[in-house]
């Protein structure tokens, strides 16, 4: 008997090792990539004659939802665009490109060409010294990749929290052991005592003594009254394992492009109908067409660095290259910022699936009841991966209809029924239970 | 004690010492098993590596993995555009106006469409003259779903490429320079389509263009050329007609291109105490007969003189009942005035010359504005088809129509097979296509652009509703190809309407679909000049002077086949007829007197089902050997009547190969034959008849009254509330008293009813495919509805009065007394079975009543049926366990059970068993699998949707806004639909009508579908 605590207690350890070990290597893993990207570029030579903070504010305003600093864009790249054209060729450029082309300006035609001819607006309003100002925004350098300080620090407490918990367990089992050890010891110390006194011992009472399955066995009442326990204890784990058949809470299947909707709508704060915008209309909310990515993603090749090295770090996702899958599912040639035709429609895998005999209407819910997306979906803002936060059972959308009151005042819809409802029955509320939302043929048909 | 006696089993037991018992004592079977058959043999059994406890272990593992795998949910994909029309919402329903122009069915119509599907067909209301939207039409979107259609052009049967197809065709084209060659098309009715062939013939003077109509009008629109120069069937607007006097046309089915019955049911409404009235002579029993408030059954041969004794003539030859209902309708038509009209299906062009002038001043017949939809000249196909056979027609190209199979010439396939050209331009690959050297894969309508003048100054545009399925090409795109043109015919058809349209946008023509205009456009079909009364009359049809012995044949269309070119469509196929509820078949009619001389029988088997004899059909040299006989009521005695379309073989699903063909009797391509001979063979036709007792019996189902009670009479009288004897009291059945349940209060939010006027009800049928597209309704095939299992919610009844007509039926019924005897009951119920002679007709549409206090209900052990507030009674086909205690109980017997799974099921093979076909499903209504019970749900997912479209919008839901499937698919106006709680509504009002009732009211089940009591305009003079 001994013998087997003692086993038990050898597993426990080495596996609290394992997991010491095994935190330890990740975190490793993880730190790899960011030491690789610390190497910052160096800045180029700068002619700052302008103001960059305020050439900053000048270029978010006017140019960015065109060029970036530091890749092509709609536009070229403008990072150190002042040592590529001087600066008189660059007044007369932004203030109006076109007559430039039109004049003939052979560089003025080459970049015109280069980028099959996309017309840049005009922007006569800017002044020299905006325009020196912008030019000097525009030797800013790259900087440096974040280093994920922040991400590292998380880690290691991530990690150092997992330590600690096994290190107390380690020390727990270890105290075990020791008193196990010296239980054991002190017993046969005691015995040898014994014999040498030569008190005899012997193992009389156990002998005599029934075991206790034997009279557990004997006694008709207790195996009657433990029978009817179990068999009652396993219809009702039977019975809460076959109710969550076919219930998918928590379903978050690995999608063919990694979306983050903590990004989209959290970080970024995009409304779930900018995308989902069918949700206001019709039944499906919809998954949104690929066109609607690229109204943002047209200009968003890449994620920030911070976001970056957190994907890498938290979530071991390159967001960048899930970006570029898009890219060529949509059919869109980065360089030449231009759509190739070719598209390969994206599968994903469907999360929240109703059965067919169930009826759902999100516009109902969305528009008319004002219901949030987060009231069944969750928490979207804060996942990562997509998952199926509610059970979507009938239960779960009863309880919710027998609570809700329906928006009777500010649909003129309602008008009749609110007017007859407060004079017959004083009702201040009407739940969406009262209005029929129980009823079998409101959801089945 | 013990009995004595003694059992034994055979004889041998008597005898003391049998051997043979000996040994049968020691044996429990008298031959020895043979087990060595499958045991003995040492060999199989050793070389098997499958032992007993191996197949255990499999049985055992397999069941394991199915359990498991059941309990895991599938991966579900869904892959949206990439780049998304702007006006398609996943979830929303878009819909177009767009007009079906096949060469047999003219209308204006609504396409639904969802995720870019065609889902269903709804009439266009903007068109102030929307054509017949007809049961036909309404199936027509599956039709485009259909398997059999032709995936791509075709030359000498082998597939081709368009530019190998345009090649060839124009290398034998100018090839056949002065030879003969026809272009035979349907009528297209197109002002596009005219020019474009005008241009074509004029490019290619040999070829010469013939308007082919399978079913012809060639008399009326002769007589209609002769006297206004236009080739065109005058229009009716039966609306404003006080009296019709209808010689054989059945002017609510396929007469004159059909499309009359909402001005009829307009006509049949009484209002302020006046109704029309209509008087039917016929041979068949035809939907008009049905509706008629008289029908007389005459010989087809007769129709000719009763035409000449309205017209002033003398009755000579006719018996004297039918001379004195001539006497009485022409006196009837000369009080009526400028309201009164004649119409007439003769096929003879004097009688059609004699109907334009005796309307000449009605107020009904519009001949300003004629009707295009029809253009064929019997005379110029027929010699098209002589030319074939004598070798003078060297080529010929048909379009839309399937001569082949159509053409009544014995040898007309091997002729034109032999062609020096033979083209065919079709959907499937027909009769035709399978003989032509040249196939042109068409579009469905559904698929391609195209217009129509359906009626002088209303035209219409065609607009495709989704990408062709298939790699196809419409004829006037061909032939745009063959003339080199750059055009596509959109560009073609847009230049053409640039006159039509005047100032109008295109952009707003097609979004109404319909356009008014008084743009002259040549419709003409080029050499289709003035015809000679006395020549026409010459080669006219002998059928109509009754002069050889036989039977007199009369062949029609019925409404669900039609001229057959949607055979292949399952929704029609299980339709039953409207008059005699049978489905998948055609028969020849005949009276029961014919039937009992000639020892032809129609009999009810074992399981309910109808069966009848085969008769031998003969006509001239042409013998149809097996024709099913379906003794029908009403038809004239020594006249047997026959439905076209059916017995077609080629681009037709095995199942769907039903009936005879009885276009090979279509002699002369006339419907009136005579010297047709038919005698009794043998075998039995099994019929898949959905209504197997045909009278009323004196039951209160139908109410009815004449048109005199209705103004005069006292409504408790004609329309009386059933009573019920409480503490015997009689008290009504209405009352709260008699009541067993707690009132529920419905006064807040909707309650819906559903109106059904039996005076507009014409029993068309078109609600009954609306509602199978809507609901995703299964077809179960013919020996399922044999079986009465078909799955229709909604079935129109049709009952035959046994007696003259129904009031006295019922006074039969009240006069019986005790068991024997003249008035006994034993023998009168025997009799009332039998329906008439010449029966009256009513037709009533039965679907779920949305009982208030509804039977079904209380019994559903799951309740899986449960009332909703808002009138509907809601089945859960997911709740349901498929005990059918519901049917049972349903007094209305309205619940249909899922026998079988019906999709994705190879034993249904029809269209929820292919890909194609399933594109037509309804997205929001579920497909129900075997063993659950469903029935009409009063398509609550319609007034569903009108709701939240409402509540979307914040605003109260308007009067008519609500409709379910049938509702909107009538255009008799028969069935209203909506909110009785809106008292301002049209509902509201009918269901405060003196001639509402309820069906079955006594039973007290308070149903929310009304209908209005039949009025009969009975005034005879």
């Amino acid at each position: 008997m001994k013998k087997v605590t003692h086993r038990s207690l050898t597993t426990r350890l080495s596996l609290t090792l394992l997991a010491l070990l095994l935190s330890f290597s990740t975190l490793t893993f993880g730190q790899e990539p960011a030491a690789a990207d610390a190497v910052a570029d160096a800045a180029p030579a700068a002619d700052l004659g302008g103001d960059p903070a305020a050439g900053k504010t000048l270029f978010n305003a006017n140019c960015a939802s065109c060029h970036k600093l530091y890749a092509k864009a709609t536009g070229p790249a403008l990072f150190g665009v002042g040592d590529k054209y001087e600066k008189e060729w660059l007044y007369k450029w932004i203030r109006n490109s076109q007559e430039l082309i039109k004049s003939g300006d052979a560089r003025a035609v080459a970049i015109s060409t280069e980028y099959n001819g996309a017309v840049m607006n005009a922007f006569p309003a800017l002044s020299n010294e905006d325009i020196d100002n912008i030019i000097a925004y525009t030797y800013t350098p790259k900087p440096p990749p974040v280093v994920p300080t922040g991400a590292t620090a998380d880690a290691a407490g991530g990690g150092g929290g997992g330590i600690s918990s096994d290190i107390i367990l380690a020390v727990l089992a270890l105290v075990f052991l020791m008193l196990a050890i010296m239980l054991y010891l002190v017993n046969k110390t005691l015995k040898r005592i014994a014999v040498a006194n030569g008190v005899e011992y012997e193992d009389k009472e156990r002998a005599e003594r029934l075991p206790i399955w034997k009279a557990f066995a004997q006694n008709q009442f207790l195996v009657l009254v433990s029978a009817i326990f179990l068999l009652l204890a396993s219809g009702y784990f039977a019975y809460g394992w076959m109710m969550q058949v076919g219930v998918d809470q928590g379903y978050a299947p690995v999608q063919p492009i990694h979306y983050s909707h903590r990004i989209h709508a959290g970080t970024n704060q995009i409304d779930c109908k900018y995308c989902h915008s069918s949700a206001r209309k019709s039944k499906h909310s919809g998954i949104p067409s690929l066109n609607v990515c690229m109204n943002c993603h047209k200009n968003i090749a890449q994620v920030g660095d911070k976001t970056y090295q957190e994907g890498i770090s938290e979530y071991q996702i390159d967001y960048n290259k899930e970006i570029q899958k898009l890219y060529d599912a949509v059919g869109w040639d980065r360089d030449n910022q231009r759509y190739t035709g070719e598209t390969k429609p994206v599968k994903w895998v469907r999360i929240h699936n109703l059965p067919d005999f169930a009826y759902f209407n999100h516009s109902q819910h969305v528009t008319v009841a004002g219901v949030e997306c987060q009231t069944c979906h969750g928490p979207v803002e804060e996942m990562e991966i997509m998952y199926q936060y509610s059970s979507l059972t009938m239960g779960w959308c009863i309880n919710c209809h027998r609570e809700t009151n329906v928006k009777l005042e500010s649909n003129e819809y309602y008008a009749k029924i609110h007017e007859s409802l407060s004079k017959e029955y004083d009702f201040p509320t009407l739940t969406a239970a009262q209005n029929g939302g129980l009823e079998c043929g409101k959801c089945h048909y | 004690m013990a009995s004595n006696k003694k059992y034994w089993k055979s004889v041998e037991e008597l005898k003391d010492h049998s051997p043979i018992l000996e040994t049968l004592r020691q044996n429990e079977f008298v031959e020895a098993i043979p087990t060595d058959e499958f045991l003995g043999d040492e060999q199989t059994m050793e070389n098997s590596s499958t032992s007993r406890r191996d197949f255990l272990k499999f049985v055992g593992f397999s069941t394991a993995a199915a359990t498991l795998a059941a309990c895991e949910g599938p991966v579900i994909k869904s892959i949206p555009y990439v780049n998304a029309p702007d006006e398609i919402v996943p979830g929303v329903a878009n819909y177009y106006a767009t007009t079906i122009a096949d060469g047999f069915d003219f209308a204006n119509v609504l396409i639904k469409t969802r995720e870019g599907r065609p889902i269903k067909v709804e009439s266009n209301d903007m068109a102030m003259h929307n054509g017949s939207v007809n049961a036909r039409v309404h199936a027509s979107v599956l039709s485009m779903y259909d398997t059999q259609r032709l995936a791509g052009p075709m030359i000498g049967g082998e597939a081709a490429s368009w530019a190998d197809f345009d090649s060839q065709m124009a290398a034998k084209l100018n090839g056949m320079a002065g030879k003969e060659v026809v272009l035979l098309t349907q009528t297209f009715a197109s002002p596009s389509t005219s020019k474009l062939i005008a241009e074509f013939t004029a490019k290619y003077p040999n070829v010469k263009h013939v308007v082919y109509d399978t079913v012809s009008s060639s008399e009326a629109l002769d007589a209609f050329q002769n006297k206004f120069g236009v080739r065109a069937l005058a229009d009716y607007d039966f609306s404003k007609a006080e009296v019709i006097v209808s010689v054989g046309a059945d002017i609510l089915g396929d007469w004159q291109g059909g499309g009359y019955d909402s001005g009829y049911s307009a006509g049949r409404v009484p209002k302020n105490g006046k109704m029309s009235r209509h008087i039917q002579f016929e041979s068949n029993m035809t939907l008009s007969g049905a509706n008629a408030d008289k029908r007389v059954a005459v010989k087809p041969s007769d129709l000719k003189k009763i035409m000449n004794a309205l017209n002033g003539g003398s009755t000579s030859g006719l018996s004297d009942k039918v001379a004195e209902a001539v006497k009485n309708a022409k006196a009837q038509l000369n009080a009526a005035g400028a309201n009164g009209v004649v119409v007439c299906g003769a096929e003879d062009v004097a009688c059609q010359a004699m109907v334009l002038e005796m309307n000449a001043n009605s107020v009904v017949m519009d001949t300003a504005k004629p009707r295009m939809v029809r253009q064929g000249n019997k005379a110029e196909v027929l010699k098209v088809m002589n030319g074939v056979m004598n070798g003078s027609v060297k080529g010929l190209i048909a379009v839309g129509v399937d001569p082949v199979y159509a053409f009544p010439g014995k040898g007309f396939a091997e002729a034109f097979a032999n062609l020096e050209l033979s083209a065919t331009f079709a959907m499937k690959a027909n009769a035709t296509a399978a003989a032509s050297q040249f196939v042109g894969a068409t579009p469905h309508y559904l698929e391609s652009w195209g217009d129509a003048q359906i009626k002088k100054g209303y035209f219409s545009l065609q607009q495709p509703t989704i990408r062709p399925l298939f790699d196809t090409r419409s004829f006037q795109d061909t032939l745009l190809a063959w003339m080199e043109s750059e055009q596509t015919y959109y560009d073609y058809i847009k230049d053409t309407w640039a006159s039509i349209l005047g100032g109008t946008s295109w952009n707003q023509a097609l979004q109404d679909g319909v356009f008014m205009s008084d743009a002259e456009v040549a419709m003409d079909v080029a050499g289709s000049e003035n015809v000679d009364t006395t020549l026409e009359d010459a080669t006219s049809n002998g059928a109509q002077d009754g002069a050889s012995s036989g039977m007199e044949l009369l062949l029609y269309t019925n409404t669900a086949i039609g001229d057959g070119r949607q055979a292949n469509n399952p929704w029609l196929q299980e339709m039953p007829d409207p008059i005699t509820r049978a489905s998948w078949d055609n028969y020849l009619t005949m009276s029961a007197a014919d039937a009992a001389a000639k020892g032809i029988i129609n009999e009810n088997v074992a399981n309910g089902a109808l069966n009848g004899s085969y008769a031998k059909v003969t006509l001239g040299d042409v013998t149809l050997e097996k024709v099913p006989v379906y003794i029908q009521p009403g038809q004239a005695k020594g006249t047997v009547g026959l439905a076209l379309g059916y017995g077609q073989t080629n681009a037709i699903q095995k199942e769907m190969q039903t009936g005879v063909n009885a276009y090979a009797l279509y002699n002369g391509f006339n419907l009136m034959q005579a010297g047709v001979q038919v005698e009794k063979t043998s075998g039995e036709h099994e019929f898949a008849c959905v209504q197997l007792h045909n009278t009323m019996m004196g039951r209160d189902i139908i109410r009815e009254t004449t048109l005199d009670v209705y103004k005069d009479g006292d409504v408790h009288d004609w329309n009386p509330i059933p009573e019920v004897s409480k503490d015997h009291q009689e008290i009504p059945v209405t009352s709260p008293d008699a009541d067993l349940w707690d009132p529920f209060d419905r006064s807040i939010g909707h309650h819906f009813n559903m109106s059904i006027d039996l005076n507009a009800c014409t029993g068309c049928g078109a609600c009954v495919i609306a509602c199978h597209a809507e609901n995703n309704v299964p077809v179960v095939g013919k020996s399922e509805v044999r079986r009465s299992r078909d799955m229709h919610w909604l079935r129109i009844d049709r009952y035959y009065s046994s007696e003259e007509d129904f009031a006295a039926d019922t006074k039969k019924k009240d006069d019986m007394s005790g068991l024997f005897g003249d008035n006994g009951s034993l023998g009168g119920f025997g009799e009332m079975e039998d329906p008439a002679e010449n029966p009256q007709v009513a037709f009533m549409p039965v679907m779920c009543q949305h009982c208030n206090h509804a039977p079904c209900e209380t019994v559903c052990p799951v309740a899986a049926s449960s009332h909703g507030r808002q009138g509907q009674n809601h089945m859960a086909y997911n709740r349901c366990v498929g005990t059918r205690y519901c049917a049972n109980n349903c007094p209305y017997k309205v619940r249909r059970f899922n026998w079988f799974l019906y999709n994705e099921n190879d034993e249904f093979n029809y269209h929820m068993n292919n890909d194609l076909g399933r594109m037509v499903l309804n997205p929001d209504v579920v497909v129900r699998s075997r063993g659950v019970m469903e029935k009409c749900s009063m398509c609550i997912q319609m007034t569903q949707k009108t709701i939240l479209d409402a509540k979307r919008d914040g605003r109260p839901v308007k009067d008519g806004e609500f409709q379910t499937a049938c509702s909107n698919a009538c255009s008799a106006g028969a069935i209203t639909f909506g909110d009785i709680n809106d008292h301002s509504s049209e509902i509201y009002k009918k269901k405060k009508d003196s001639r509402m009732y309820h069906l079955l009211e006594a039973v007290g089940t308070e149903p929310n579908v009304m209908y209005q009591t039949k009025v009969r305009n009975t005034k005879e003079s």
